[in-house]
């Protein structure tokens, strides 16, 4: 194996630049190495003007999303020596604004977050000492989709999202999904109100794509699929059945 | 509601280039499974077309059967066999991230509920091929 | 209820269309457009088919056909010109070609079939 490695990192400075540039840095191949240490090699050694989001390095908290050689990927879940003998191009997440480097503008997503109501919403909540129980089957109804770490790999991931930034996007829906199907939850009727609409769930093509790129597993063209079927049986019902009825 | 980015410095925007289906293998077999529609409408106006010629007598057939042995047609056709064949067999493979079936808390593997399907095409297709060179 | 729009009505027929061409569409083109053109197999006569469409249950049948597959097609076409060629802003438009040609389609669909004799 190649004791070096070359990565191409793409650069962007707001306050110099018209548009992103490369720069390329040569870093030691090491077996255990993602692609964020070479990324933090860069920064402690190389340039310290390279600027990336990074946490935890484990996954979870969902802030390296980027895209290595074409593909939405975690840095810290991306192995150099799956590249080699490289170059290794590094760009920040498609369809996002670049607000600087590998940094991207994420206020859309949050947005369109907040407009699927993720959290438990009850018609009455229960007096303070009373709790609410759930079976092991009734978790296993939304887990898959509760696995979300908002990493946004799914928005890099998805050419509708990126053809018409209106589009709510996998995670904003998935997410919904996974209070509908949560059986403390009351407020599916309310989601439906602001996802059953063009921008909404109608607009996802299956692509199919952001569940290929997803490091969670967390399926969104599933979610979103599913969704539809059960906004497609609602509509009928409201159809069928005379007024008051539901 | 505050936007946020007003208050950041300016961003560079990317536009997607026109040819983002060629960008990567799956976008490619996305883009040929919606295309799949041209050749669903083109099949229903080929049975169209044939509905009304075997109601309209002998000359009417013949120019149909001439018109469906034209070597252009035949091209044609093969291709549009080929895009339905496509529809048919990703129609049925999705099938199972749409519908979720639980059993016992469970959810069904997903080829339980693409085998069936793909055991209804063969039975059905045998079907009518029969129905239609019994005769 | 006022946003909700007709999305749900349209993917219904386009899920529709999806299966019923899925299943037929296939088979119905192998035969009448490979097969019987090229010589692979035997046609049937035309006396046959026309005694083959004429029951009322057939021609049900070739209607939901027709009609289903037009929509399901219409459906996705209007999402690929959407897409594919980004021209989202022409959007009356491409949904009056869509949807509107599978509907003429449907009508042609019905009057064939009631000429049946």
């Amino acid at each position: 194996m190649a004791s070096r490695i070359t990565i191409e990192v793409a650069r962007y400075n707001p306050a110099r630049d018209h548009e992103p540039g490369v720069s390329s840095y040569e870093v030691p191949l090491r077996k255990e190495w993602v692609v964020l240490d070479a990324l933090n090699c860069i920064k402690d050694h190389l340039d310290g003007s390279l600027t990336f989001r990074w946490s935890c390095r484990m996954g979870v908290c969902g802030s390296c999303g980027m895209m290595v050689n074409g593909v939405p990927k975690l840095a810290c879940a991306t192995f150099l020596s799956d590249y080699a003998p490289g170059p290794v191009r590094v760009e920040p997440m498609r369809h996002f604004p670049i607000l600087r480097d590998l940094v991207v503008d994420t206020s859309d997503f949050l947005m369109k977050l907040a407009r699927s109501k993720p959290w438990i919403i009850r018609k009455m909540e229960k007096p303070m000492d009373q709790e609410y129980f759930q079976t092991p089957a009734q978790l296993e109804e939304y887990r898959q989709f509760s696995m979300c770490i908002n990493c946004l790999l799914c928005y890099a991931a998805c050419p509708i999202y990126g053809l018409d930034s209106q589009f709510a996007g996998p995670a904003a829906i998935a997410l919904a999904q996974r209070y509908n199907l949560d059986s403390r939850d009351e407020g599916a009727s309310e989601r439906l109100d602001s996802l059953s609409n063009p921008e909404g769930i109608w607009g996802c093509m299956f692509v199919g794509e952001c569940t290929r790129v997803c490091p969670k597993h967390v399926d969104p063209a599933g979610a979103i699929q599913q969704y539809k079927l059960t906004a497609a049986t609602e509509w009928l019902k409201a159809m069928v059945l005379p007024r008051g009825a539901k | 509601m505050i936007n946020p980015t007003e208050y950041l410095p300016k961003s560079y925007h990317r536009r997607m280039s026109t040819y983002w289906w060629l960008a990567r293998w799956s976008y490619l077999t996305f883009i040929l499974r919606e295309a799949s529609s041209v050749f669903v409408g083109w099949t229903v106006l080929l049975t169209l077309v044939q509905i009304w010629a075997v109601t309209h007598g002998p000359s009417a057939n013949a120019a149909f059967h001439e018109w469906m042995r034209h070597p252009l047609m035949l091209g044609v056709n093969v291709v549009a066999f080929l895009f339905v064949l496509f529809h048919a067999v990703t129609w049925f493979s999705l099938t199972p991230k749409a519908m979720v079936i639980r059993v016992k808390g469970q959810r069904v593997p997903d080829w339980a509920i693409s085998g069936p399907n793909y055991a209804a095409w063969v039975m059905v297709s045998l079907g009518i091929a029969w129905v239609v060179l019994r005769g | 209820m006022s946003k909700r729009s007709n999305e749900p009505f349209l993917w219904l027929l386009f899920s529709a269309g999806g299966s019923v061409s899925a299943m037929l569409m296939p088979v119905h083109l192998f035969l009448f457009a490979l097969a019987f053109p090229l010589g692979w197999l035997d046609p049937p006569s035309d006396e046959t088919l026309l005694v083959l469409i004429r029951p009322p249950l057939v021609r049900v049948y070739l209607f939901v056909f027709c009609f289903l597959s037009l929509f399901h097609a219409a459906h996705r076409f209007r999402f690929t010109l959407y897409d594919g060629l980004q021209i989202k802003h022409l959007n009356e438009l491409i949904n009056v070609l869509c949807y509107g040609g599978a509907a003429v389609g449907t009508v042609a669909a019905a009057y064939l079939l009631c000429q049946v004799p």
